[in-house]
């Protein structure tokens, strides 16, 4: 593969998913010192080069790489399987839901348990249980009112309006 | 940084053989990539949203803060060698920050391996104290911003071996007396078999220099901060009691053989010119042995304890004022601990103490 400023045989190769989509630069040594990679595998250096187009020449888009957009990602971050089995570490912290299998893989051995019985951060778990009601009266005021419904839809409507007034009022 | 923190002078505090606990607590923001994985502008965004919450807190007043970027190489390393930042975060550079409470007893690492690594450090043993402070800082971080929190899986850190408290909890321990009885391996054996990692500070993997070890706990998920405090508290406290004894085994068995230990680290400390810091440490190791067993003055081991913190490479480069090659940081190293003994007499067996030694009548760690 040739570098994609010079076209010289390039050294470096940085991979990252972007929006879903992998993005891929290739780089002779050269080039890649100029623009500041020195550690390759650094994401930040990714980000650099992919991230704003402030590179000249980096294509916007690159064709997937098949390898990697085999695997599952998160919907959240973009974190692939893949890189959870190369570097054992998460992209976010919704990974641990999209990845909850092998999460629970990961973590078998490695603690005393699987379950948390420690710390719980103040109003976190009230606030959590709030967001969840929401989603479930935000859900079932949709179909009250595709049946016309519409009694049960302004119980609903008033509830729902309750609970965001006391998420407003706690949420940081 | 001038001073030397609260922690290093082991003042109030027995610590003849625990010098520090220290507890760490990882935590990130919802809904935002870890720092390893963040973009640079998302990287930027929580340190403008997270330093100014940090700096804002009463502990922090007088603090010390600063941008990673902002450092130098020597100042980052400073921090390194008084535990105040790993090395890891020394390493990053833009996006990253340092806030230090004013006696260096806080720190807090933003954009680390996770976005907040917030740490206690206290002397001797007192990790649940260590904890209580840490725990009420993280409170109020915790009012001013949202965590990643799961509620089966606890606070959701980068690495999974982080997950649930979040929490590292170790202590430093000067086992001298373990090592010249050549007990330490059964012990450290005993301590893994527990579920807790033992480790050499000042060097690399396991290996120990000054006969120093920290214990921490492996696991952080399952098990309350409270469980796991208590457990480690009371082998690290079993431990130290094994040290006691061993020293005044020592002392029963061999008084001669100590004391010309202790007086040949006194004697190359007192007499060299050029040393490095791997001889400086294991020779300040039995110097600090000598105080706590009467040979030496009692004000020994402080002494070493800040000894032991100001030979080292940055530290040595900033008393300096300069950048120095590692032939010149010998001498000048050499220089200081001659300087700082320069008024201890020499190691005198006639006035040994007895050390006072509990017997171990309930060996939790197996070891007879």
């Amino acid at each position: 593969m040739d570098c994609d400023k010079c076209g010289k045989p390039a050294k470096v190769h940085l991979t990252q998913l972007v929006g879903g989509q992998v993005k891929k630069v290739a780089l002779c040594n050269e080039c890649a010192a100029q623009s500041g990679v020195t550690d390759p595998t650094g994401f930040a250096l990714a980000d650099m080069l992919l991230g704003d187009g402030t590179v000249g020449k980096t294509p916007s888009v690159l064709p997937p790489k098949p390898s990697v957009s085999k695997g599952r990602s998160c919907p959240e971050c973009g974190f692939t399987l893949e890189d959870l089995k190369r570097i054992r570490r998460f992209g976010c912290g919704n990974c641990y839901v999209a990845f909850r299998d092998e999460v629970n893989d990961m973590i078998r051995g490695m603690h005393k348990g699987a379950t948390h019985c420690g710390k719980v951060p103040d109003g976190l778990m009230e606030m959590r249980q709030r967001k969840l009601r929401l989603t479930e009266l935000r859900e079932r005021l949709d179909h009250a009112i595709s049946a016309e419904n519409y009694e049960e839809a302004a119980g609903l409507r008033d509830e729902i309006r309750q609970i965001e007034v006391a998420l407003e009022e706690t949420e940081p | 940084m001038k001073h030397p923190a609260d922690w290093m002078t082991g003042k109030g505090a027995d610590n003849a053989v625990v010098l520090t606990s220290r507890i760490r607590l990882a935590r990130n923001l919802a809904n935002v990539p870890f720092p390893g994985w963040a973009k640079k502008g998302q990287r930027q965004e929580v340190l403008e949203e997270l330093l100014p919450c940090v700096e804002a807190l009463d502990c922090m007043k007088d603090g010390f803060s600063k941008p990673l970027e902002s450092l130098s190489s020597v100042q980052k390393q400073v921090m390194v060698e008084r535990h105040l930042i790993s090395r890891e975060h020394a390493a990053r550079g833009e996006g990253s920050a340092v806030v230090i409470e004013r006696r260096q007893s806080i720190s807090v690492m933003i954009n680390e391996e996770d976005h907040l690594r917030m740490q206690s450090i206290r002397p001797g043993l007192d990790l649940t104290a260590a904890y209580e402070t840490l725990s009420e800082f993280d409170d109020e971080v915790a009012g001013a911003v949202e965590y990643a929190f799961d509620p089966a899986l606890g606070y959701l850190t980068t690495c999974p071996t982080n997950l649930g408290t979040g929490m590292r909890a170790s202590s430093m321990l000067h086992l001298p007396a373990l090592v010249i009885s050549d007990q330490i391996g059964q012990v450290l054996q005993a301590v893994n078999k527990i579920g807790l990692a033992v480790r050499g500070i000042f060097g690399e993997g396991t290996e120990s220099l000054g006969n120093l070890f920290q214990i921490s706990n492996q696991s952080t998920l399952g098990e309350s901060e409270a469980t796991i405090l208590r457990r480690l508290e009371r082998v690290i406290a079993q431990v130290a009691k094994h040290e006691r004894n061993a020293r005044e085994k020592l002392l029963e068995d061999d008084p001669d053989m100590v004391c010309d230990k202790i007086g040949r680290g006194y004697g190359v400390l007192k007499h060299a010119w050029i040393i490095d810091s791997k001889e400086a440490l294991n020779h300040l190791s039995l110097l600090r042995l000598g105080g706590d067993l009467g040979f030496l003055p009692g004000e020994t081991v402080a002494l070493c304890d800040e000894l032991l913190m100001e030979i080292q490479p940055a530290h040595l480069q900033v008393h300096n004022g300069s950048k120095l090659s590692p032939e010149e940081r010998d001498a000048i190293r050499a220089e200081i601990i001659r300087s700082r003994l320069q008024t201890l007499q020499p190691p005198d067996i006639r006035f040994i103490k007895k050390t006072g030694g509990e017997d171990d009548t309930s060996p939790d760690l197996g070891i007879a």
